[in-house]
């Protein structure tokens, strides 16, 4: 059996309740140091930028699964739904606490959605990734069928636009969120043009 | 020193001032890193002994002034001040320093002077940041001669009594309590003054969002934030917002050196 054979099959044997427990982990972890005061000495923004980037980085997960099979043989396919839940849930978490522990101020919110460019940004990001998590179960599936497709190449807008939205709130010129938006836009090339050579076959 | 350098009306529980913790682990010093926690960590590796000031321009005395020269002529007095961060989070920090003005009086200003110029320290083999393009280096502010001559601007060069440390701005820094934190330019090694307003870094960086003023205004936001209100560090998890005072608070000491001017167009 080949190297990669083998690893599908270990893969194969993780059940995806434990993608979803392992992946919660690192919120309880985050909470609890932000509760006990051990996170650092400005908690809230620090839980902010956290899980705004964790979710990130799901997100980019998500879009690693297909190459990855491509290129190496590599599948987790099976494992992405909970990827792409779990991106969902870091970046619900990451606008609730700007909502709710940042800005608290409702008036300020909505202010701060139309008036400044990143937070529309990362706001219509988020409204996007809505209806891919509402549809992401077995039903939802069957019951679109070639249409869920099409829906979920919302994904395609809705990440770049998180990547966008890092990029937007540094101050001075970043590297990490360039590197974050880089890696995102080559995903996407890759993906889309493979979208392409199939539509062409 | 005078009265009320303590801000005015402000009740004394909004002066407490923040840990030796905060003050000295929550920092923007971006010669060390772009992250609060870098220059704590990173800014030790900076050499703070010896070290001198240049002086020059439209001066009577242009020289490089060692530290300690200049520590012996000045008369250091604690300053507790806010600290109001153009990113919307402020501090009250007791600082160690001596006026400005009486350091700028020992090279002699000239009378055709307008401008104070500052830089700060550039040696990349022991600031970890500045190989990073986040600013141009090295860090540089300016002030108007009035708001360096005002008796609250101050050099300071102790927290708490105790040496400055290094990620705070070792071992002089500027304190401009009423305007953003980035103005008081952190390890100065160069007193520049000048004819014409010298560039800032913050400025260059991104005209728009900085201008050379950077007076704290609570009704003229950032482009990508409002700055009506303000997070005290040190309040933790549930931590209210405060609204931010005109000038920061000091607007009884500070706003004649602005009368006639717009505020919105000089931000």
């Amino acid at each position: 059996m080949r190297s990669v054979d083998r690893l599908n099959a270990l893969l194969k044997q993780v059940p995806a309740v434990a993608v979803y427990v392992a992946g919660v982990l690192p919120a309880i972890w985050l909470f609890w140091q932000a509760i006990t005061g051990t996170l650092s000495i400005e908690p809230i923004k620090s839980l902010e930028h956290e899980t705004g980037e964790l979710g990130l980085q799901l997100l980019i997960a998500t879009l690693l699964v297909t190459p990855l099979r491509r290129f190496t043989g590599i599948n987790l396919l099976r494992l992405r739904r909970a990827l792409g839940l779990l991106a969902f849930f870091y970046i619900a978490l990451h606008l609730l606490i700007w909502l709710l522990l940042d800005v608290q101020d409702p008036a300020m919110i909505w202010a701060d959605v139309v008036k400044r460019p990143y937070i529309t940004v990362g706001m219509l990001g988020f409204v996007l990734l809505v209806p891919l998590a509402i549809t992401s179960n077995n039903r939802s599936i069957r019951v679109l069928g070639r249409r869920w497709h099409a829906l979920h190449r919302l994904a395609y807008v809705a990440i770049p636009l998180g990547g966008l939205h890092f990029v937007m709130q540094a101050k001075g010129l970043q590297i990490e969120p360039l590197v974050y938006l880089g890696v995102i836009f080559g995903l996407l090339f890759v993906r889309l043009s493979a979208l392409k050579r199939r539509r062409l076959a | 020193a005078g009265v009320g350098f303590a801000g005015g009306a402000a009740a004394a529980s909004e002066m407490e001032p923040n840990s030796w913790e905060e003050i000295t682990g929550y920092n923007n010093f971006y010669e060390f890193g772009t992250g609060k926690e870098d220059p704590a960590r990173h800014a030790a590796d900076m050499t703070v002994s010896p070290w001198s000031v240049r002086i020059d321009g439209l001066v009577d005395r242009p020289a490089d002034y060692a530290f300690e020269d200049i520590l012996s002529k000045m008369v250091v007095e604690e300053r507790i001040y806010r600290l109001r961060c153009v990113e919307a989070w402020s501090m009250v920090v007791p600082w160690m320093g001596s006026e400005l003005a009486d350091l700028l009086e020992l090279a002699g200003v000239q009378s055709n002077a307008r401008f104070v110029a500052f830089e700060t320290l550039l040696r990349p083999a022991e600031m970890r940041g500045v190989s990073s393009p986040v600013l141009e280096w090295p860090y540089v502010e300016g002030l108007r001669l009035d708001e360096a001559m005002h008796p609250l601007t101050i050099m300071a060069t102790g927290i708490y009594g105790r040496d400055i440390p290094n990620q705070n701005g070792a071992p002089l820094r500027l304190v401009v309590p009423w305007k953003y934190g980035f103005k008081s330019i952190k390890s100065i090694v160069r007193i520049t003054l000048s004819e014409s307003e010298p560039p800032t870094s913050w400025n260059k960086a991104n005209p728009r969002e900085y201008g050379f003023y950077s007076n704290v205004n609570p009704e003229v936001d950032h482009p990508r934030w409002s700055q009506a209100q303000e997070r005290r560090i040190g309040g933790g998890l549930f931590s209210p917002k405060i609204p931010t005072e005109m000038f920061n608070g000091y607007g009884a000491e500070v706003a004649g050196l602005y009368e006639g001017m717009d505020l919105r167009r000089n931000f």
